[in-house]
């Protein structure tokens, strides 16, 4: 897999400015989205990384109008969308969207088919609801091609069969080739292969791929496997609290963090390519979104802080370390002084070795 | 021993000796038809096999989802009966004995289960939880002592004794497996079966859960089964490996054999499937891509049952079943009839 160029004279696809996304609860308002800005270029791949809590799923809800509100509210200067404004379209219009530009993969394909119409008719009731010229016929055909691309065995006899008949690994392949069927110029897999078992997951993540090069669509694969963000992103986005707090090309993130969460997931993390001497585990737990810290959010956890008063009192913001790599991290030049710290305890230097 | 038994007082079986041995276990599942409850079938969920660990040491049992490694987990503490075969517990075959007899046993065999909410009673607070197993066993006639057995027990896995007075929804995931941790520990057992302890826990809790369970390991000599689906984090925490598919042991050896030198297909296809946290290894990695889904255990293939999956399968993997033995000197035991060594970078 060769890297895509990062062009940044072209126009984004997707771009989202000031994202704010909360959710009332009986304990207090969660701020579970706290401002996020990125944007994905065409034709790109990007990783989305983060824990259970980090906001990463509910960005992409946000974006799609996928949260319910109330209890949910979502705000933002402009979520823009080749040139149209996501968050300005009513439901209707959004519709035509949803499916269509933008077609989403989620984690569980059981509960996202339904259990009482067959896989084939599901997918073609898809195509057909963009495209009301299509014939059942030809639509039946287009369904039959898809699954067969996504490597289901037997498509014509699959066409007819149900979701409970078919396996984990094979509805999630039903799965995308619905998310494909209308050549969407985005495809976002939120955790795409997350509840399959590791021989399965290689199997799909060669279709992602696969069809990557086929529909030459942009694709965000959101996780929390920082191996499958390494083989198969271009650029990464990592999200801690609700915020984005670094972001890059794959191969610089990897080979020179700046922010002292990531080195603390690489440092966290069990390999099989090496044999540490041990884990370097980060302290205490992701913060509560309800009140969550003041300054900078990651500053309890933090080896960085030192005791010093601005990660307390100032929110760091998304500043350019280097050429397209973003950090929100104070003291980010002192990056390389921890990580030394992190190689001495795990027995590795964690950070990959290429060159960047 | 007089009724109330001192936990500190106990026989620590030295390090290195053999304290559990499983011989040809197997554990099958009747399928009955829904009406009249008429057998149909069985589901050989584990059969036959055999496991060694000796005090100390951990012993990781990987495989996919429904390869029977929580079932051999279950089995051996007769959690469930085993249909047939040897559980032998520090020289003793439990699987013989009455459920009467096996309960002084239980004590010195507890287990860590993955989902630590779902096996914590949400309406206990945390240290009616983890002193349950103290009053079940009788251990101490005092409620003082307990008390200071369960503050005690806190501090061991992290937690402020505080905390003893919340209930488990006030807890994180991390914090509620250290509950789970504190509960299995509180009659010092000898052996912890381990069942998916990490899998629930994001990467930085994980590692928190995965060093304390190494320190513990240390400080109290326990024997670990470790039963998990994540190969590097077995890698890190176990001395063994087994893997397991569709209810049998298709190779087993130690940590460097298994990773460094897998000699079972089915071994190499799960090693090269897993993701590499460096992007600069991506382009050279080989990936071994299976073809088809795990076959069901109600109706397993004839002879060897990974041939359906296997690029190597030749008409003989369908009428012989593959022993586990080291048949090409390849250094440690492999069910396959043509093992092959490949070396672990080449995966």
């Amino acid at each position: 897999m060769t890297q895509r160029p990062n062009d940044s004279s072209r126009e984004p696809l997707l771009e989202v400015r000031n994202l704010n996304t909360t959710f009332k609860t009986e304990t207090g308002t969660v701020q579970a989205v706290r401002g996020v800005n990125w944007e994905i270029y065409p034709g790109e791949f990007l990783g989305v990384v983060g824990e259970s809590g980090s906001g990463k799923s509910v960005t992409m809800a946000s974006i799609m109008g996928l949260v319910p509100t109330p209890p949910g509210s979502v705000g933002a200067d402009s979520v823009t969308f080749e040139g149209k404004d996501l968050l300005s379209l009513n439901e209707r219009q959004m519709r035509r969207i949803r499916g269509h530009e933008i077609s989403m993969i989620f984690q569980d394909p059981m509960t996202s088919f339904n259990p009482v119409h067959t896989i084939g008719n599901q997918i073609s009731e898809a195509i057909r609801v963009h495209d009301s010229k299509m014939t059942r016929r030809a639509a039946k055909k287009r369904s039959i091609e898809l699954l067969s691309l996504v490597g289901v065995p037997s498509p014509e006899v699959r066409f007819a069969q149900f979701p409970h008949e078919y396996s984990g690994g094979m509805r999630q392949r039903a799965m995308i080739a619905m998310a494909i069927a209308n050549q969407p110029k985005l495809i976002i897999a939120d955790e795409p292969t997350t509840a399959l078992d590791v021989t399965i997951q290689a199997q799909i993540l060669d279709v992602l791929n696969l069809i990557q090069e086929e529909t030459d669509a942009a694709t965000i694969l959101i996780t929390h496997d920082l191996g499958l963000i390494a083989e198969m992103s271009d650029r990464v986005l990592v999200m801690y609290a609700g915020k984005v707090v670094e972001t890059a090309t794959v191969f610089e993130l990897f080979a020179d963090p700046k922010h002292p969460y990531t080195l603390g997931l690489l440092a966290s993390l069990p390999r099989l390519d090496s044999q540490l001497d041990s884990l370097l585990s980060i302290p205490g737990q992701p913060p509560s979104l309800i009140t969550p810290p003041t300054g900078c959010s990651f500053h309890p956890r933090c080896d960085l802080t030192k005791g010093r008063s601005e990660c307390r009192s100032e929110l760091p913001v998304l500043v350019e370390a280097s050429n397209g790599h973003h950090t929100a991290c104070h003291f980010w030049d002192e990056m390389t002084e921890i990580a030394e710290v992190v190689t001495d305890t795990v027995g590795i230097d964690v950070r990959s070795s290429v060159e960047t | 021993m007089t009724s109330t038994v001192d936990v500190s007082a106990d026989d620590r079986m030295p390090l290195g000796e053999e304290m559990l041995r499983v011989e040809d276990l197997k554990v099958h599942f009747p399928v009955k038809s829904t009406v009249l409850r008429r057998k149909l079938g069985e589901v050989k969920a584990v059969d036959g096999i055999d496991l060694e660990l000796a005090a100390g040491e951990t012993l990781g049992l990987v495989g996919e989802s429904g390869c029977g490694k929580s079932t051999t987990g279950q089995a051996i503490l007769r959690l469930i009966e085993p249909t047939a075969g040897k559980v032998i517990f520090r020289g003793r075959d439990i699987t013989a004995i009455s459920r009467r007899q096996m309960s002084p046993l239980r004590r010195e065999m507890q287990i860590v289960l993955q989902d630590p909410f779902a096996s914590l009673d949400p309406r206990m607070t945390v240290r009616s939880i983890i002193a349950e197993p103290l009053k079940v066993h009788g251990v101490y006639t005092s409620g003082k002592d307990r008390r200071k057995r369960v503050d005690e027990l806190l501090e061991l896995v992290g937690l402020s004794s505080e905390l003893g007075s919340r209930f488990p929804h006030e807890f994180s995931g991390g914090q509620r497996q250290r509950i789970g941790i504190a509960r299995a520990l509180a009659l010092n057992p000898q052996l912890l079966i381990l069942d998916e302890p990490v899998s629930a826990l994001d990467v930085s809790i994980q590692a928190q859960i995965i060093n304390l369970l190494e320190e513990l390991q240390k400080e109290f000599s326990l024997a670990y089964l470790l039963i998990a689906h994540d190969l590097a984090v077995v890698k890190h925490i176990c001395d063994r490996v087994a893997v397991m598919y569709l209810g049998k042991i298709v190779e087993t050896g130690t940590r460097d054999e298994i990773y460094n030198d897998p000699t079972h297909p089915y071994t190499q296809a799960l090693l090269s499937a897993v993701p590499t946290p460096d992007p600069a290894k991506r382009d050279d990695k080989t990936r071994i891509l299976l073809e088809g889904d795990v076959p069901t255990p109600e109706n397993p293939p004839s002879g060897c049952r990974f041939r359906t999956r296997c690029w190597k399968a030749q008409p003989e993997c369908a009428d012989e079943v593959p022993a586990l033995i080291d048949r090409e000197g390849l250094g440690h035991p492999s069910a396959c009839l043509f093992p092959e060594s490949i070396a672990a970078e080449d995966l």
